[in-house]
């Protein structure tokens, strides 16, 4: 090759499908926007994301029956991106979270119309002051935000590029593309919309100064073993003699910096699944974002982060385990801890899940943490048990209303049982699954992840963990007990009746809830199939 | 000239602009402060990218910048959005969540 002459690069499109068809979509969307009238903006939305979410799945589905998650498992895009087992699992997993978000988002039974056009939970206009003329106008006029539908599928894009991310400028990319549309999603509350501009200014100022981090620990690492791909990092850190470089001459025995790097990688991808010490956003932002928008992040986010979290530790880190190990076990004992104690004293059940998830990213951590195929697949299955239930949780949460939008305050719950008995047994259900009581997902996750700590020889995080359990236990009872066997309140809250949309999402969550906590051994295997990482 | 120096200058830069983000109480100089640690990155990447040898550091510092700049305008988005209706930018006043 004469110096000067670019080669062309060679991807494997085939392979790279599922996201390509969710980027593809999300820039139909954006021209959507521009050029469809604004009557048939919604339509034309939904449908588009719908069908593209469901066409990744199938593409995720064909790659996976075509053995890309087992044998024929490989490195695509020029190295930059992961095509193998857990990559696909957790892509099928945040494309059907986000197919059935955008049934949540396309609610439009549970707001009182507004001048005759039914309208979702979403801002009229996002950019009018509060109260003021502008936003009446806007309200008037029976304007919504078709918006949302490509933020959300460029959100789903970045969460798919994520855990398959296999070198640092992939990986901060995807953070940063799955990041930026969630900052905007949770800005555009209806109602309460001082709470929802209060929560996007928290989580982007937050994350922004996470992904900072991120970022300098990604230079760190560069400086480290002068490459950013996963395999030649981890060849470095390892000690491999190819890998010894004369130019590396300069930097490679300097542990600081490797160290350092991959600590602060640590930082940032820890504040994304909301770990104790980086979880004080988690609260703040779950309860002001709009509740569709918090169930699609508390669910998506976190299994994209903890993908991305398993390939740099599995991957890049593993020369460092017993350096990362000891960290690992302080992070997922003080969340589980944390999580499960502050829970307790919470009054407001958006908070309450919050925290609820920050005691759950704790328990997959106990998983992350055992160093072994059967950790992979434990936590693999956990997301994927986890992510439904959480979903579920939070759309029933839209649907308990009373005249100021949604009553999140638990006293008003109370009694709820005796009003709507459906919809509080199937919260109930969900809420157990939190718990992790047998025959629902929840236990059949924490079994597995425990399992595999315990096999790894962390006999001391299992203990924490189980207790931890317990304490969470409490407060999801008491919930419980709130709904059913105390008294209603005359002027209580009422249970809206959804449009199938909402149905369905809650249907197919209680639905994902039972089958996998009674017959979870077919998604076992998937697991475990899907538990080795391509290097 | 030594390029370690590049480096410790970057990781002056990033502590610079992490506790800028930790004290400072404008949502928009907290934002600046942001700004800041990316850019010391970026001269971490492009010090290490000429010790290297090799071009990925300074590729990286072009996706950097371009993914600071769409971040900015998220960013600016919502800070002003935010002191239009509040008429203040000051983090300290978004405390309508406090437990």
């Amino acid at each position: 090759m004469n110096p000067g002459e670019l080669q062309a690069p060679d991807i494997e499109w085939s392979a790279l499908s599922p996201s390509l068809i969710v980027f593809t979509a999300a820039v139909l969307g954006v021209l959507v926007e521009a050029f469809v009238p604004r009557r048939s903006r919604y339509v034309a939305e939904v449908v588009l994301s719908a069908l593209a979410l469901a066409g990744a799945f199938a593409a995720v589905v064909v790659l996976a029956s075509g053995g890309h998650a087992t044998s024929e498992a490989q490195i695509a895009g020029m190295g930059s991106l992961a095509v193998d087992g857990p990559a696909l699992f957790l892509q099928g997993v945040i494309v059907l979270v986000g197919l059935v978000s955008v049934f949540l988002f396309a609610e439009r039974r549970l707001e009182p119309a507004a001048h005759g056009a039914a309208v979702d939970s979403f801002a009229a206009q996002p950019a009018a002051v509060p109260g003021g003329q502008a936003e009446q106008e806007a309200v008037r006029a029976g304007h919504t935000t078709t918006e949302i539908f490509p933020l959300l599928l460029f959100a789903v894009g970045g969460m798919l590029l994520f855990p398959a991310a296999n070198d640092l400028l992939v990986l901060f990319i995807a953070l940063e593309v799955l990041s930026l549309p969630l900052y905007l999603l949770c800005a555009l509350a209806r109602r309460r919309r001082l709470l929802s501009q209060e929560a996007a200014v928290k989580y982007f100022l937050l994350g922004a100064f996470a992904s900072a981090f991120l970022l300098f620990g990604i230079a760190m690492l560069y400086g480290y073993a002068g490459s950013l791909s996963y395999a030649r990092i981890g060849d470095v850190v390892r000690g491999e003699p190819s890998a010894l470089d004369p130019g590396l001459a300069g930097t490679m025995g300097n542990d600081a910096l490797l160290l350092i790097g991959g600590a602060m990688i640590l930082v940032g991808l820890l504040f994304k699944v909301g770990a104790v010490p980086f979880h004080m956003w988690t609260p703040d932002v779950y309860q002001g974002a709009p509740t569709p928008v918090t169930g699609f992040m508390a669910a998506a986010t976190k299994v994209a982060a903890f993908g991305a979290i398993l390939r740099l530790l599995y991957v890049v880190l593993p020369g460092l385990r017993w350096d990362w190990e000891p960290v690992l076990w302080g992070v997922a004992i003080a969340s589980m801890v944390a999580g499960a104690v502050i829970a307790i004293t919470q009054t407001d059940v958006k908070r309450l899940l919050a925290y609820s998830s920050i005691a759950h990213a704790g328990f997959i951590l106990s998983g992350v943490v055992a160093v072994s195929e059967d950790g992979v697949s434990s936590v693999l299955f956990y997301l994927g048990a986890y992510s439904f239930v959480t979903l579920g949780a939070f759309a029933v949460v839209t649907l308990v209303r009373d005249a100021g939008g949604e009553a999140t305050h638990l006293s008003k719950w109370a009694g709820l049982g005796r009003r709507s008995p459906l919809l509080a047994s199937v919260f109930a259900l969900f809420l157990l699954a939190f718990a992790g009581i047998p025959l629902t997902s929840g236990f059949a996750g924490k079994f597995a992840v425990f399992r595999a700590a315990a096999d790894a020889g962390a006999m001391g995080l299992v203990i924490v963990g189980v207790i931890a359990s317990a304490i969470a236990a409490f407060f999801y009872v008491r919930v419980i007990v709130l709904m059913f066997f105390s008294e209603p309140k005359a002027e209580g809250p009422s249970v809206v009746i959804p449009s199938p949309l909402t149905m369905s999402v809650v249907a197919l969550a209680a639905a994902v809830t039972v089958v996998l906590g009674v017959a979870p051994q077919y998604f076992l295997d998937l697991a475990s199939q899907a538990g080795v990482f391509v290097r | 000239m030594n390029p370690q120096n590049y480096l410790y200058l970057a990781a002056l830069l990033f502590t610079l602009g992490a506790s800028g983000v930790l004290l400072r109480r404008n949502a928009i100089v907290v934002f600046m402060c942001i700004e800041l640690m990316l850019n010391a990155a970026n001269l971490a990447l492009v010090t290490f990218s000429r010790m290297h040898g090799n071009l990925d550091g300074q590729i990286m510092a072009f996706f950097v910048m371009v993914v600071a700049a769409a971040e900015v305008v998220v960013g600016l988005a919502i800070i002003v959005m935010v002191y239009r209706s509040r008429h203040s930018a000051s983090v300290d006043d978004a405390s309508l969540m406090k437990l």
